[in-house]
């Protein structure tokens, strides 16, 4: 099963909605990607998109009672969705780990580095508490922490910001994960040691192996990881490509505009950036037709589909290249080119 | 960590002078702001069918025409060091630690509360340890189960729990369970452990009951409250991320976290009862320090009042210190400096 060719997570057709009294919120609405071992996805949309969502709902983490999950999550051969609790608990921490936005609240402050990692380690291997503990002393000291034999038995508050996030990622690779799933892994850092960090989880992943999925609203972080990215809006996926043609040929409107209000330093600077109107749809009562049509400045372009139907994800300009939009992906990439490119590089 | 101790300790012994001081304020120097007299202070002493001679050489005796402070240091000298009163027909000694004597009953009051102090610490102690099994058990599965059946019942009873005062819910378990059922124990029927630890757990059992009852019911909602807070921070997702099972999830991280406020509250209320828990030895008649306070009172003999109230603070910051240092224990981020 692990085979380098198949992909090591497969999601087909992932719902997750959530009932409450307000209506039902259909926070993922239909998503299909998969991931290979070694490769990187980058998941990109503004708050609300889906996408942490979407990676709690990967690691089972979302309670039936509360939730209604539909579709396929398969991981190594196990579908999460189907299995039972007790499976996929077992594949938590341990296949398939994930690293959390702020590390300071995802760390428990009663317990220290060291138990936390030995914690995470023992309860998939029957391994006594001084092995396991070897074992976190040189994950620390493989995340970079210096002296991980002294610092092991400092707690959470006595570690700086980045330590802190070398910490939680040396926690959820102690297992040797094939899936990493990284949620907002440096919104809370500073950005130097943003920087040190992407470093690290890039060489990790090439050093482990694993399959890795970036979520993040910072589109430089996705420049610095990812090899596909998967753009999400309301739940949906809008446009998937791998990293060149997201960052080169992009075609949907809402890409253009996500990539209008990102700060470059290798392009002039323009004078100012260029917000994508509006907010982010409400999950409860999405929008007829393309979510995105009441803040797309190219919806007249649709012939009034685009405040009617749901356009289809289809094949656009590049390879593996899918966006979902009403506008003919030939009128796309010339819109690209001549009006959406220059006023950003203007 | 060793300053924090020192600290914490040089606060304790600072504030039980400042609360000694406040209670000796409240018995010695209040009644004469309020227009009371050296004699009217000493009638207390000799009764009301004492001459105004009589009266006036007691109130003398016992130094009230001297200053307050003189009065108070003589009285914090006592405690260390004894003292003698000389009322007249005999010469009274109160050997150290000397918190009074009572000239109702001709004998110095410290004997009196260690004489009482076993049944009040029996009583504290068991009650403690059920109301603990009881309300951290009810409140966090209570929280666990939010909402359903079990969770409604649960707060329903510790809604009663709470609102049912000690001495309806006492009267009403001794009708029950003493004299109907016969089950425990008649009231006033105290053994000590020492003499026969099985009497003496059956004397206290209903006690132990009533008191835990009404604990338990507000621990109940402390620890359903902590956990619920608990269980929607980021670090229980991370624990669940990490494939823990269910229950070590909610009790190693859930119950852990939410445990330190109730430690707090813990240690207040347990302090608080070791100075007496006045209602339920009243109730059940147990002759501890609560009731000795309310004999004291009912019998207007001061220096009995006093000394029981100085013991029942003394216990108060003694039980906050050790919660304090319990804190440190418990949450390592207090651990500095």
């Amino acid at each position: 099963m692990t085979d380098q060719t198949q992909p090591f997570l497969e999601v087909k057709d992932l719902k997750i909605h959530f009932p409450t009294d307000d209506g039902v919120v259909k926070s993922v609405d239909g998503l299909t990607f998969s991931v290979e071992r070694g490769k990187t996805l980058g998941i990109v949309g503004e708050s609300g998109s889906g996408k942490s969502v979407t990676s709690l709902g990967i690691m089972g983490l979302y309670n039936k009672r509360n939730s209604k999950i539909s579709g396929q999550i398969w991981l190594d051969g196990d579908d999460v969705v189907s299995s039972d609790d007790e499976t996929v608990r077992k594949l938590r921490g341990n296949k398939m780990s994930m690293i959390f936005q702020d590390p300071l609240s995802s760390m428990h402050p009663y317990y220290t580095v060291g138990q936390q990692i030995v914690e995470a380690y023992r309860v998939h291997h029957s391994v006594s508490k001084s092995v396991a503990r070897k074992h976190a002393v040189d994950m620390l000291g493989r995340v970079g922490i210096p002296q991980p034999d002294r610092r092991v038995d400092d707690y959470p508050h006595q570690f700086s910001g980045g330590m802190r996030q070398r910490a939680m990622i040396a926690m959820s690779l102690v297992n040797d994960p094939q899936l990493l799933i990284a949620d907002e892994p440096t919104t809370a850092l500073d950005v130097t040691v943003q920087a040190q960090i992407l470093d690290l989880m890039h060489d990790l992943q090439s050093e482990f192996n694993s399959a890795l999925i970036v979520i993040t609203h910072d589109l430089g972080v996705v420049a610095e990881l990812a090899d596909d990215v998967l753009v999400m809006y309301g739940g949906r996926c809008i446009e998937f490509a791998d990293a060149t043609t997201i960052f080169d040929r992009p075609e949907h409107p809402y890409t253009w505009g996500l990539l209008g209000s990102m700060p470059r330093m290798d392009r002039p600077q323009i004078d100012r950036l260029v917000p994508i109107p509006g907010l982010p749809p409400s999950l409860i009562n999405l929008p007829t037709g393309c979510s995105f049509h009441p803040r797309c400045q190219f919806e007249p372009r649709t012939g009034g589909l685009g405040s009617t139907t749901m356009p289809e994800l289809s094949p656009a300009g590049g390879s593996k290249h899918l966006v979902r939009c009403h506008i003919p992906t030939g009128e796309r990439q010339r819109i690209w080119s001549d009006e959406v490119k220059p006023r950003l590089e203007a | 960590m060793i300053t924090y101790i020192i600290r914490r300790l040089f606060a304790a012994v600072l504030l039980l002078f400042i609360v000694s001081a406040a209670t000796f304020s409240i018995f010695y120097l209040f009644p004469r702001l309020v227009g009371g007299t050296p004699e009217t202070l000493a009638t207390r002493y000799v009764g009301r069918a004492a001459t105004p001679e009589t009266v006036t050489l007691i109130a003398h005796k016992l130094g009230f025409y001297e200053p307050i402070w003189v009065q108070y240091g003589r009285w914090i000298k006592g405690i260390f060091v004894g003292a003698d009163y000389n009322i007249g027909s005999s010469l009274e000694h109160c050997p150290a630690p000397c918190f009074g004597y009572s000239f109702i009953t001709h004998q110095p009051v410290w004997p009196d509360l260690l004489d009482r102090l076993p049944v009040t610490l029996s009583l504290a102690i068991g009650a403690a340890i059920l109301w603990l099994l009881l309300g951290l058990s009810a409140g966090t599965i209570s929280a666990l189960r939010r909402g359903s059946l079990l969770d409604r019942v649960a707060m329903g009873i510790s809604l009663a729990g709470v609102s049912l005062p000690i001495f309806f819910t006492g009267l009403i378990g001794l009708l029950v369970f003493s004299y109907t059922l016969n089950w425990t124990a008649d009231g006033g029927s105290y053994t000590p452990f020492t003499e026969n630890p099985g009497e003496w757990f059956y004397s206290l059992l209903l006690p132990w009951v009533v008191l835990a009852f009404q604990f338990s019911a507000q621990y109940a909602r402390l620890t359903r409250a902590g956990m619920l807070e608990t269980l929607s921070e980021d670090y229980i997702r991370t624990a669940r991320a990490k494939g823990l099972k269910e229950r070590d999830v909610n009790v190693r991280h859930g119950l852990r976290a939410a445990l330190t406020p109730i430690l707090t509250i813990f240690g207040l209320d347990f302090g608080l009862l070791l100075g007496g828990a006045v209602l339920t030895e009243t109730v059940f008649s147990l002759p501890g320090l609560g009731k000795y306070a309310i004999d004291a009172i009912t019998n207007n003999d001061l220096p009995k009042v006093l000394g029981v109230t100085l013991m029942a603070a003394f216990f108060v910051v003694i039980a906050n210190l050790v919660v304090d240092l319990l804190y440190a224990v418990v949450d390592p981020r207090v651990r500095v400096g």
